[in-house]
């Protein structure tokens, strides 16, 4: 394979160093300015561990109290920080807890590099302890993997790892490394990767699809943005902003998309999908230009493709030619980083209003907030409701802190009610839907944006699939807040037992332990609400904290999230109750 | 939708795992190969893989878009048998007294422009080289003296148009 490498000066005296495998691991991941790094020991990484050990002051490896959690917190570093998230593990088992948060990483486009041990090359395919063919496991959820059997072979891959992980769409890379390659002695010398013969990060914008979107663009009467995580991805929040204000288009949110614009911002009009606003799904069907910029029309966004916007011309801003025309077909592609295509379309537009088109969704938000939110966050039933529960981390957060969601309602309530002030703010896993994401998610978000605010919203059932990593937020400190919206129930499967299966509610029912005891058990600040009157205080209390928290809020048992779109529907078919 | 007989020609690297992200983007999708073959390419270091599907002509698209989408794949085509030159390769194994004492054999073999590859006591093997329906004529032709054996390889093509990937090595070298 032919690179491209740019000498990178090394911290060590001399130019090569003969050092180990291991030892040359730590020493690409210093150069790649990769000095926190989660993960798990065991008998295959252990000379990797042994080097841990002598580069503790220069490099911080987080214990956490299973693989999954390592890549979980190694994707919430990654998404606060923008940098590339690490998660070293062993063989085996090891490497099989990976998968999980690799394939979240893979389908949320999250930039990370997985690093596993693994049996000695002349053990491979013998069946030894603990070997397992993790290239093969993890090949359909990576960007790219590669086993590496000879220590001089370390350099390079681990250079090619972290420019693959994160340039172009990000993406999570497994180097494997066998334990004979990890102490083999070989001279070390390390070249930063800055291009590979066959990988294109992103194509170059070409002219005439830019002249043909500035076109449709002047045309439309009923234009309409949706937004997803490439904004965040390509740093493109300025230019996205100033498209928006200048083309004064009203603008929607994928799930991922969520914090590039503040939620305060005049052209954002909500969230697009299947608990998204009812305004812009409904007017997705009723715009005559939509233009899609970094998502990637999951089907969760789309609801059933021969009845979305079959009325609108299509412009797709994406950088991964794979993802244009895959499930809606554009009339025209602007193939790039957005960045780029967002600075070359402000070049070109001219400023406009569209009064009558905006008061379209001003009249339908009218119509959500009495039927919806309304009753979510002013409820005069007697149980606390989740929707009031985000509201009033609002109040207290003043839309400055990083909201880090599990998967299930209490995700979908937070995405519609959070309010945000800054990109990088909104962690959940969107494509996977990983519950027990949040907890170990939060850990990373945390150390990636070590002077934010980072409270984790989590349900009673996802919080219990990596409950153990309390262990790691205690040792280490991590001054988390994590809230819990506990319900006793699988809550989001309920409520599709409930619409869709006749109230069979099969297994979704949880008895519950006493979550404030097993938290004051880690030693972490404790406290448990379940009344109104007390919830303001018990908010309070959490954000006045700087040590790690736990809050239990109690909340109605059987509360349904709306707007819904059902599984297949039309996105016009948006249901409200 | 219609299916269609698309071959789809990959340039690459020779790595490993290669092989594996190739089929496994075909077994998420659950899409049969027809035939699968790799061999060197007229590139020195660049690899060939020449993959033969039958699938709707909206799918194809799709799928090259995610080979070429692999880190090590360097470009990846999708033709119509119309716009390739293609070939497969059948061998037949027979046993060898059939040679001598069927007449007809050998009027199958002269017909059919088949060659024979080597001659031994117990057996004969003929091979023959074309399309599809020539080698399985030639099976259903000898069918009835017990084939002992018969393997046909995978299709292996190449386009009449341009291909054009020393002119991508060459940008990237600038
Ligand atoms: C690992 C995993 N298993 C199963 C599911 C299916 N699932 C989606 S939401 C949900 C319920 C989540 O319950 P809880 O964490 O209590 O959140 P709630 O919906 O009650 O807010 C389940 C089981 C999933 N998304 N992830
Ligand atoms: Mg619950």
């Amino acid at each position: 394979m032919e690179t491209k490498t740019k000498q990178e000066k090394l911290k060590a005296t001399g130019s090569t160093l003969r050092i180990s495998g291991a030892e040359a691991v730590i020493r690409c991941l210093l150069a790649e300015d990769a000095n926190l790094i989660y993960g798990y020991p065991g008998g295959a990484i252990m000379p990797i561990y042994d080097e841990i050990y002598k580069f503790q002051d220069q490099l911080h490896h987080v214990l956490t109290r299973h693989e999954q959690g390592a890549t979980h917190a190694a994707q919430g570093f990654a998404r606060t920080s923008g940098k590339v998230g690490v998660a070293l593990a062993t063989s085996g088992p090891g490497a099989t807890n990976l998968v999980t948060g690799i394939a979240d990483a893979q389908i949320d486009s999250t930039p990370m590099v997985c690093i596993t041990g693994q049996v000695a090359s002349h053990l491979l395919g013998s069946d030894a302890f603990q070997e397992t063919d993790i290239i093969g496991i993890s090949t359909p959820v990576t960007k790219w993997n590669y086993q590496i059997t000879k220590a001089s072979e370390i350099p390079e891959i681990m250079a090619k790892a972290f420019y693959i992980a994160r340039s172009g769409r990000p993406g999570p890379v497994l180097i494997d490394i066998t334990k004979d390659a990890q102490f083999e002695m070989f001279d070390f010398t390390y070249n930063k990767c800055t291009g590979i013969r066959s990988y294109q990060p992103y194509p170059e914008l070409i002219n005439e699809s830019l002249e043909e979107a500035v076109r449709l663009i002047g045309e439309a009467k009923k234009p309409f943005v949706v937004w997803g995580q490439g904004v965040i991805l390509g740093q493109a929040e300025e230019e996205f902003k100033t498209f928006l204000e200048t083309s004064g288009i009203p603008a929607a949110w994928t799930i991922l998309g969520l914090s590039a614009l503040p939620t305060g911002h005049p052209s954002n009009r909500g969230m697009v999908g299947m608990h998204g606003n009812y305004a812009p799904n409904l007017l997705t069907n009723e715009c005559d230009l939509l233009i899609a910029i970094g998502m990637r029309f999951d089907d969760r966004v789309t609801g059933d493709l021969n009845t979305y916007a079959k009325q609108a011309k299509v412009i797709h801003l994406e950088l991964d030619p794979a993802e244009v025309n895959k499930n809606v077909k554009a009339d025209v592609t602007l193939l790039c980083d957005c960045k780029i295509s967002l600075q070359a379309l402000n070049d070109k537009i001219s400023t406009k209003t569209y009064p009558e088109w905006i008061k379209r969704f001003d009249d339908l938000d009218v119509i959500e907030k009495e039927k919806v939110i309304y009753g979510d966050l002013n409820p005069t039933k007697p149980g606390l409701t989740m929707g009031e529960s985000v509201e009033m981390i609002n109040k207290h957060s003043n839309g400055d802190a990083v909201i880090v969601t599990d998967v299930g309602q209490h995700q979908m309530v937070a995405c519609r009610y959070a309010k945000f002030t800054q990109s990088k703010s909104n962690v959940t896993s969107g494509g996977l839907g990983t519950m027990g994401f949040a907890l170990p998610a939060a850990i990373g978000a945390k150390m990636g944006a070590p002077s934010r605010e980072v409270v984790a919203i989590i349900g009673d059932g996802g919080y219990q699939m990596t409950i153990q990593e309390l262990g790691t937020i205690f040792q280490q400190q991590v001054a988390v807040k994590i809230v819990i919206l506990n319900n006793d129930f699988l809550g989001m499967v309920r409520q599709w037992q409930q619409l869709f299966f006749d109230k069979r509610y099969a297994s979704t029912e949880m008895t519950n332990p006493d979550f404030v005891t097993i938290a004051k058990g880690y030693h972490i600040d404790a406290a448990r609400v379940d009344k109104r009157e007390d919830l303001d205080q018990a908010v309070a209390n959490m954000m006045a904290s700087d040590k790690p928290y736990f809050l239990e809020i109690c909340v109605e048992k059987e509360d349904n999230v709306f707007p819904m779109i059902p599984t297949g529907a039309s996105v016009s078919d948006i249901r409200l109750e | 939708m219609e299916l269609k007989t698309y071959t789809i020609s990959v340039y690459s690297e020779n790595n490993i795992g290669l092989l594996n992200r190739i089929s496994a983007i075909f077994l998420k999708r659950h899409i049969n190969l027809e035939s699968f073959s790799t061999s060197e390419s007229e590139i020195p270091d660049v690899f060939r893989f020449v993959i033969v599907v039958n699938i709707a002509p909206d799918k194809v698209h799709k799928i090259v878009q995610q080979i070429e989408k692999q880190i090590d794949v360097i470009k990846a085509y999708y033709h119509t048998d119309e716009e390739t030159i293609f070939q497969e390769n059948a061998l037949y194994k027979i046993r060898s007294s059939y040679l001598f004492e069927e007449r007809q054999i050998q009027n199958i073999i002269k017909s059919s422009h088949a060659t024979i590859v080597t001659v031994s006591p117990e057996f004969f093997v003929i091979e023959k080289t074309g399309f599809r329906e020539e080698t399985e004529k030639l099976r259903q032709e000898l069918a009835p003296y017990g084939l002992l054996q018969f393997v046909r390889s995978g299709r292996i093509s190449v386009t009449k148009a341009k291909m054009g990937i020393s002119e991508i090595l060459n940008t990237f070298k600038k």
